[in-house]
């Protein structure tokens, strides 16, 4: 399906890989910027599989500004919830994707209204490309009223439309993705659910049980790896014994991916959605991704790696400013419409971020308000016997 | 009464005795075993919702490890009734997943010491999901299956599992005794938007108890969190659960029998949410109280009553302390009679009400 021309394909080839110290911008802004633009993909490594995504992807101008933007919100919102943290107003754990933009954003393209995702901890990114506003998402970590789970899920349980968490214990999310992908096959309507995990998930049992039951049963469960190199402090080398996750699931056939690359992530969902949508079971995806930050706000990410290392990626790999750089030097769009964006992301977030601070939190009585959706205790016990609590229902029901 | 029948014959005598508006009369009493019940339950829910389906080891072409599913993958097909392999973790947690996603999955654990393989999806999926989506996540689903001892199965097969789920807000969890239990409170499960845990009994499965016309009916559901009295009494309250119920009619019966003591016997039905409310009503009628379970001993549901009564004004009720009869605190061991001695049986409850009552059995026999 690649829709390179072969002399097109030498001028790119030399830009998408090449390593470079700083972005390029033409001092002479052009005003007038083209239609779309075909770009190189780093190759794919395939296991068990013929055919891989498309090695090339065709980029319009339209769709360059909203990956930009959605990109640079993604980055801006982790930054304000590192900063947040440090204000000891978001508490606990919380955990941030910078560096890993490229992957969500790109996924998030190729999905359709009827693909569903289900990720891990890791998630502030996913649950606002899921539809969640900024607000929803900064001050569901502050937890506030305004928080998508108000103020009672925290840093790893909001959760959106198609969009399944947010989830604590890690690995679990797989089986419950492939649960998930199982609903979608029982009700024919086309759905495909991507369930994300980490290299340092990776090893569990239950996904390999999980890989099993969606083979067997061809499901349509789009597996994800986002291999950032490390699990926590232990780096890949430490904790698996293979670490080509792509070809983990053995019997299902799997995809390497450079998640740094917000095309390669998108062409490699496209991908995914025709393979699981021809009934063809489950596919296993490793991106290939980094981030910056430690593994949480209580993990300084030096101690298991240089920080040379970390410069480096930054400098050379950034998802955000090879991305800029591309559009940029195929003219897909300007410096100036690039900087709206910017500025337009720094308020969006900076306003939010005021209000996720402000915002008072949920009254003290939704304690004990929606344990279960039909309650049928009389009172819930409380910290000692004169003071039972009651159950509310506060999020509408559909009875 | 001094009938030395079983308690299914007692029961069926009791029923008769009530006026019912059966249109065809043989039905009243025409005996059906609990799993045929459970069977029945799940095949009617089934028919009703398509959005339920069932899950789990051997559910399918085996027609269920202990039969409960039988008949239901010839009836329904590959698509809602599901063999599953042996990987508890993962099926619990995509049942959990289809359940997010809107479907109503039954799923069955072999027995559930298999559950503590998927415990985490239970507790962590399940059950807390929709309290941190501040109630925009349901988890329609039921995990069944046989629950405690069995016969000769030693102890990794023997655990009762009640204490440790009533443990978790966000669970309901059920403890049928009977047929009527088991239909009614599985299509109760079935129908309920939470998740529920039901907790079976393997011995328990093969006794046959009579079927009112009502319980016989598609519609008949039983209400979770409420107890039923099935025996009334004025000198003591004897609250049990599942088998436990059996043992404590049977020591009933005895106690009736042998010394005049009348025992009213409290079968909750539901661990969680617990009926305080009859148990309280039963205390302040016989001021005595005694628990009946086969769980082990510490922080078990004998021991959640406990507390309960003296948290309450049902405290001031008592004559007596409370008494719990429990499993003894051992790993369930294999040799017969040692198994015999790891459990309580009528015996033993007759015994513990002889103590809880002491020097009072002849204060009670002259009323």
């Amino acid at each position: 399906m690649s829709k390179l021309i072969p002399s097109a394909a030498k001028f790119l080839a030399g830009n998408t890989i090449t390593k470079v110290t700083a972005p390029v911008v033409a001092t002479n802004a052009k005003y007038s910027t083209k239609k779309e633009a075909t770009f190189e993909i780093k190759p794919y490594k395939l296991h068990k599989l013929d055919q891989g995504p498309a090695t090339s992807a065709t980029l319009t101008s339209e769709d360059a500004l909203k990956l930009y933007e959605q990109l640079t919100i993604l980055r801006r919102i982790e930054t304000a919830s590192g900063n947040l943290y440090k204000e000891k107003i978001i508490r606990g754990f919380c955990h941030l994707y910078s560096g890993q933009e490229a992957v969500a954003v790109g996924m998030r393209a190729a999905m359709r209204d009827a693909d569903s995702v289900i990720t891990a901890y890791r998630c502030h990114g996913w649950t606002y490309l899921m539809g969640v506003s900024v607000l929803g998402v900064l001050s569901e970590l502050t937890g506030r009223r305004t928080g998508c789970s108000r103020g009672k899920g925290g840093s790893m349980h909001l959760y959106g439309r198609n969009f399944y968490g947010g989830n604590g214990i890690v690995g679990a999310q797989v089986p419950l993705g492939a649960g998930v992908a199982f609903a979608h096959k029982y009700r024919a309507d086309g759905g495909v659910t991507f369930a994300l995990y980490g290299d340092g998930a990776a090893n569990q049992g239950q996904l390999f049980e999980a890989y099993n039951m969606s083979k067997l049963w061809d499901l349509p469960c789009v597996f994800v790896c986002e291999n950032n190199g490390y699990g926590m402090g232990t780096s890949v080398d430490r904790s698996s014994a293979s670490t080509e996750y792509y070809t983990r699931g053995d019997y299902v056939p799997g995809v390497w991916v450079d998640g740094m690359d917000v095309l390669a992530t998108r062409e490699a969902a496209r991908f995914a959605i025709e393979y699981c949508n021809a009934g063809k079971g489950p596919l296993v995806m490793e991106m290939e991704t980094y981030r910056y930050s430690g593994h949480s706000m209580s993990d300084p990410g030096t101690s298991y790696r240089t920080r040379d290392e970390v410069q480096e990626v930054r400098q050379t790999r950034d998802p955000i400013t090879s991305f800029k750089e591309k559009i940029l030097n195929h003219e897909l769009v300007t410096p100036d419409q690039l900087k709206d964006i910017d500025a337009k992301v720094r308020k969006e977030v900076d306003e939010a971020t005021k209000q996720s601070k402000t915002e008072p939190e949920v009254g003290i009585e939704e304690l004990s308000a929606d344990i279960y959706y039909k309650n049928l205790e009389p009172f819930v016990r409380g910290i000692h016997p004169a003071a039972p609590l009651k159950h509310l229902e506060v999020q509408p029901r559909n009875h | 009464m001094a009938l030395k029948s079983s308690p299914a014959v007692l029961g069926m005598l009791t029923r008769l005795s009530r006026r019912s508006f059966a249109t065809s009369k043989a039905l009243a009493s025409k005996p059906v075993t609990v799993r045929d019940a459970l069977n029945q339950a799940i095949d009617e829910e089934m028919e009703r919702d398509e959005k339920v389906f069932v899950l789990g080891e051997e559910v399918a072409q085996y027609d269920g490890a202990y039969k409960v599913t039988r008949g239901l993958w010839k009836k329904y097909g590959d698509k809602r009734v599901i063999d599953t392999p042996i990987t508890e973790a993962g099926f619990a947690g995509i049942a959990v997943g289809a359940a997010f996603a809107g479907l109503k999955p039954i799923c069955e654990f072999m027995t559930f010491n298999f559950s503590m393989q998927a415990i985490d999806h239970i507790i962590n999926s399940a059950a807390k999901t929709f309290y941190m989506s501040a109630g925009t996540v349901p988890v329609p689903i039921v995990f069944r299956g046989p629950n405690g001892a069995a016969s000769g199965v030693a102890a990794q097969h023997s655990q009762c599992f009640g204490a440790w789920y009533s443990h978790c807000p966000g669970l309901k969890v059920l403890m049928p005794y009977s047929a009527e239990d088991a239909k009614g409170l599985l299509k109760a499960a079935i129908r309920d938007p939470d998740p529920v845990v039901m907790l079976e009994d393997e011995i328990m499965y093969g006794i046959p108890f009579p079927m009112s016309d009502e319980a016989q009916s598609k519609d008949f559901v039983l209400p979770i969190g409420k107890a039923k009295v099935e025996r009334e009494g004025r000198h003591i309250t004897l609250v049990c659960a599942g088998r436990g119920t059996d043992t404590a009619l049977k020591a009933a019966e005895q106690l009736a029998g042998s010394k005049g003591i009348e025992c009213e016997v409290v079968n909750l039905r539901t661990i969680r949410p617990m009926d305080f409310d009859t148990i309280a009503r039963s205390i302040a009628k016989t001021h005595h109280l005694i628990t009946v379970e086969q769980g082990w001993p510490q922080s078990g549901i004998g021991a959640e009553i406990c507390a309960r009564v003296m948290e309450s004004p049902s405290f001031f009720e008592l004559d007596a302390p409370v008494w719990r009869v429990c499993g003894a605190d051992v790993p369930m061991p294999y040799a017969r009679t040692l198994e015999a001695h790891a459990v309580p049986g009528p015996a033993d409850v007759v015994d513990a009400v002889t103590n809880v009552l002491g020097n009072k059995i002849s204060a009670v026999q002259a009323q």
